[in-house]
């Protein structure tokens, strides 16, 4: 399922050690006090692959991806990431700098809300061009032609650069969401509920637009969806969760086609029903 | 005409002289002293105390006539003031249980040991203006004599918290394990920074604006970070300040303040850690200030979100929001501020704006404004100098 | 309260002490804010209270105190500071900007260039460059500490996005010793040059803000920018319409209600010492500036007979 990978990838984001996992995750839980967010979480995530999480809200999904990309602190459990720059790292014991650079380098963060993952106050390219200002481009005219060609692979009118995003439509909006977090090509990235939010012909689009640039940019991504229909079309793998703890996982198709655990299967039978 | 954009030291001093002559306003009419507006100006002077900082009924009462009854003014020659004092010692905690009260009111029960005690307040007056007052005050008159409440001086009067402490149905109000020993911090000599401990957090609402204060727990009550509060008790008196000189060991009493103490009793549903219980929302005054003490009360009860784990969404549950906005002194400066010139930053300003305005007209931004005149130089008369 | 009751420099020692060590710290670190307990003083905050304790707790009895208010020394507020001043120390004033020891400014730096031993003092109204773009506290005190600036040059982005150039005229923002981001205070940009590689020490207070800051001498400043649109200064197409000076940041002055205008310098002093030295600027001999000249001669006046 890595096959699609790497072809198409920034020449100098070559990986370093393509056979380990990127992401390596032990015992991963989660307690809000006597509160159960997610407990006993293991996988591995390797270079290129897509991991698919569903399940109904408060399955424990966005508890899991704020643990992951380090947002929150989990009471158990380590979350090992492979970085290009450091080789293998603990994501919590790093310190705050380092995994503030690794979300504007190496990794991303696609927010259900696009109001909570971009600046309302500035232009679209002032929000494409954030991340590689804060890795220290200081070109103007440079910074302003890889907004221009990214708000072109997003589908977004050239002609709104210099537009505000408060006056885009919800899909506009999240479409420039993920270009903000991939102008700087980063190998991991978190999304939580993409396509949440947003009218189904307007989800049909964006879809095809986030496996398109996932699949040519060979990205790695922890997908968090409630929608089976999203999972399906960008997950290879899936993780089934219910009540805080992973149900069942396995190859996309395999999950969905001939579910196992009963949640699995009264999920799958009531999106056929709908 | 130059003289009014570059003024001198002449031009001050002129202002000052005719500030104090509509200070003193009429000379026909006798001066107030200081002793009237102490005795008469009550809750003002309690005001001026209470967010000066600095109990000093008479310094609170001079304060006033000089500002000329301007409260934030007085509060601010208050505070000046303060600054000069040297620091001889720190009190020991005041204890209002064994306070000589005045006034006691409790919403939450009916009736309670030491009995409900009205005292001087306004409430329950009718707000019509009194003539008569308008009528008095040539010849000294005899003052009208406080009648007896009938209590015998030294009844106990337990605090409504202590009697719901008893049976563990609010929260006991202890110092955190790691601040048990530690010296209480203290506010005007260490500097506010983010996030703040509740001794801090108290020590700046004491100090700060009444009205602040009052709007912003006006809005706790009309759901902004709502706190479903009871005026557990108020009250009014005198308390005694010690101090525990280093050649002695023990503490004595340096004198008697009059303090205001509102302690709000909120529902809690109990968190992760803790059964349902009340919990506490504290205000204390120096001086007779109940307005204040109370919303002093519901603010702090609502900027205890964190460690009662609730979510914070109003503006009166937002500490760098609340604390750094809250000190009238600092407020009333920065916005009068806006009175000094300006002048060489409005220079750069107008420099620039006219550049702009000239880029647009050549159409050079690559922006334009859709209309945007083409015979630009028109209202730009700046640009043509004698 | 008698003058005599005042200590000397208002503040007591224990507060002196106690700014002295921010300071010390502030020079150590430069460009980092250190946050002092800031007391109140009998002018209002906004109105320099910062500078006023820097000044006091720094300032000896040999000291010579310069105040300028938008370069001036004859404006309202620096009248007053130096009158508080003159009250609390004695010290000895001028209007001198090369005889000055301890200079107190508010938006200006002298056009005068500053030597070694010259300690130049900024009030500051907002210390916080980043604030604009992140109104908390706990979070800028965050990228401080991590030198997480990439904010500060998406405001100038979409300055050049929306204007077609930077759009910040003062307070134009710096990075100094190639680590801490810093608010110069109001200062027009035009002044961002003479902070770089300064021979003097340049100390900043903010009272109501309760943070101090320094640059110690010979540190860099470098004002932030794109090198396709590097860092420039205003510039105007004149001279001062005094003296003659064309190096100096000038003030636009109404002399009618017909669109006459002045250009002068907003260096009060620099301009007189011009014109005193034989220097005449275009308009030099008009009506307008011959009052304006006899109100600074005549403000000059008093205030040395004040002084004798």
């Amino acid at each position: 399922m890595t096959a699609a990978c790497a072809a198409t990838r920034d020449p100098q984001a070559v990986p370093a050690t393509a056979a380990a996992p990127l992401l390596a995750v032990e015992g991963l839980g989660k307690w809000y006090g006597p509160r159960l967010g997610c407990r006993d979480v293991s996988f591995t995530l390797h270079p290129g692959e897509v991991l698919g999480v569903v399940g109904e809200s408060g399955s424990g999904k966005t508890t899991l991806l704020g643990c992951l990309s380090g947002g929150l602190t989990p009471t158990t459990g380590r979350v090992a990431y492979h970085s290009e720059a450091w080789g293998p790292a603990d994501v919590h014991a790093l310190p705050e700098g380092r995994r503030r650079l690794l979300m504007r380098t190496e990794w991303g963060f696609v927010r259900q809300n696009p109001r909570d993952g971009l600046r309302l106050g500035v232009s679209a390219g002032a929000n494409i061009g954030e991340r590689p200002m804060a890795v220290g481009a200081r070109h103007y005219g440079h910074i302003r032609a890889r907004a221009l060609d990214w708000l072109s692979r997003v589908e977004i009118d050239p002609a709104r650069l210099d537009d505000r995003p408060a006056s885009f439509s919800g899909g506009m909006q999240q479409r420039l969401q993920i270009a903000r977090v991939l102008v700087n090509g980063p190998r991991l990235v978190f999304m939580d509920e993409p396509t949440g939010g947003l009218d189904v012909s307007v989800q049909a689009r964006l879809l095809d637009l986030l496996r398109d640039l996932v699949a040519r940019l060979g990205l790695s991504a922890v997908i968090v969806t409630h929608d089976l229909a999203v999972a399906r079309l960008l997950a290879h793998r899936l993780m089934v969760m219910k009540d805080g703890r992973v149900v069942e996982e396995g190859l996309t198709d395999q999950v969905l086609d001939d579910p196992h655990h009963p949640y699995t299967q009264l999920l799958v039978s009531s999106v056929l029903q709908a | 005409m130059y003289v009014a954009v570059k003024g001198g030291e002449a031009a001050i001093d002129a202002a000052h002289r005719q500030m104090a002559a509509a200070r003193r306003g009429d000379p026909a009419v006798p001066p107030l002293t200081v002793a009237q507006i102490r005795a008469q100006m009550g809750f003002a002077v309690a005001r001026v105390m209470a967010e000066g900082a600095l109990y000093d009924p008479d310094l609170a009462a001079l304060a006033l006539k000089q500002a000329w009854g301007d409260v934030a003014e007085a509060i601010f020659l208050l505070r000046a003031y303060r600054t000069t004092l040297p620091r001889l010692a720190a009190s020991e905690p005041v204890d209002t249980a064994h306070m000589v009260v005045r006034r006691r009111v409790s919403a939450a029960f009916k009736d309670l040991p030491g009995g409900q005690v009205l005292g001087p307040t306004f409430d329950y007056t009718h707000r019509l203006l009194d003539f008569a007052l308008a009528a008095e005050g040539q010849a000294s008159e005899a003052a009208p004599a406080a009648p007896d409440d009938g209590r015998a001086p030294d009844a106990p009067m337990p605090r409504v918290a202590d009697i719901l402490g008893g049976e563990g149905l609010i929260e006991p109000e202890t110092a955190p394990a790691d601040e048990a020993t530690a010296p209480v911090p203290d506010l005007t000599r260490d500097p506010l920074t983010y996030p703040a401990d509740r001794a801090t957090r108290l020590q700046a609402l004491a100090r700060g604006d009444e009205g602040f204060l009052l709007s912003l727990a006006y809005s706790t009550q009309r759901g902004h970070g709502g706190t479903h509060p009871f005026a557990g008790e108020i009250r009014v008196g005198e308390v005694a300040v010690e101090i525990v000189p280093e050649d002695l060991g023990f503490p004595v009493v340096i004198g008697d303040i009059t303090v205001c103490e509102c302690q709000m009793i909120n529902q809690f549903t109990g968190s992760r850690t803790a059964p349902p219980q009340f919990t506490r929302g504290y205000g204390l005054t120096l001086g007779y200030n109940e307005r204040k003490a109370m919303a002093m009360a519901l603010v702090d009860r609502a900027l205890r979100h964190r460690e009662l784990d609730e979510a914070a969404t109003a503006p009166a549950q937002d500490e760098e929001f609340v604390l750094s906005h809250a000190d009238v002194v600092e407020a009333s400066g920065f916005v009068q501020h806006l009175k000094l010139p300006h002048y060489v930053d409005f220079q750069a300003e107008l420099d620039l704006v006219r550049r702009l305005r000239r880029a647009a007209a050549e159409g050079v931004s690559h922006d334009a404004p859709e209309g945007a005149p083409e015979d630009a130089p028109h209202n730009t008369s700046a640009e043509t100098t004698p | 309260m008698s003058a005599d009751a005042i200590t000397f420099g208002y503040l007591d020692d224990q507060t002196k002490r106690m700014i002295r060590r921010a300071l010390l710290k502030a020079v150590a670190i430069p460009g980092y804010q250190v946050p002092f307990a800031g007391r109140e003083m009998p002018l209002p905050y906004g109105w320099g209270t910062g500078g006023i304790q820097v000044t006091a707790s720094i300032i000896g009895r040999d000291d010579v105190l310069k105040v300028i208010d938008q370069g001036a020394d004859d404006t309202t507020n620096a009248v007053s500071i130096r009158r508080f001043f003159r009250r609390v120390t004695g010290v000895a004033a001028t209007e001198k900007t090369a005889e000055a020891t301890l200079i107190q400014t508010r938006h200006r730096i002298p056009e005068t260039p500053l030597t070694t031993g010259q300690i130049l003092i900024y009030q500051v109204p907002i210390p916080e460059p980043l604030r604009s773009m992140e109104p908390r506290e706990t979070e800028t005190r965050k990228m401080h500490a991590l030198a997480d600036y990439g904010v500060m040059h998406v405001k100038l982005y979409e300055d050049i996005a929306r204007h077609g150039r930077i759009a910040t005229a003062y307070d134009y923002p710096v990075r100094v010793n190639g680590r801490h981001v810093m608010a110069p205070s109001p200062i027009p940009k035009f002044d961002n040059p003479k902070m770089h590689n300064a021979p003097f020490l340049q100390l900043f207070g903010a009272g109501r803000e309760k943070r101090l800051y320094a640059i110690p001498p010979y540190t860099s400043v470098v004002s932030l920018d794109f090198e396709d649109h590097p860092f420039e200064v205003q510039r105007w197409d004149r001279v001062c319409d005094l003296c003659g000076a064309g190096d100096s940041y000038l003030d636009e002055v109404v002399t009618d209600d017909t669109g006459g205008r002045l250009f002068v310098c907003s260096d009060s002093e620099y301009c007189t010492t011009r014109r005193d030295a034989g220097h005449r600027g275009p308009a030099a001999d008009s009506t307008a500036a011959g009052a304006l000249g006899a109100t600074l001669s005549a403000v000059a006046r008093d205030r040395t007979e004040d002084r004798a």
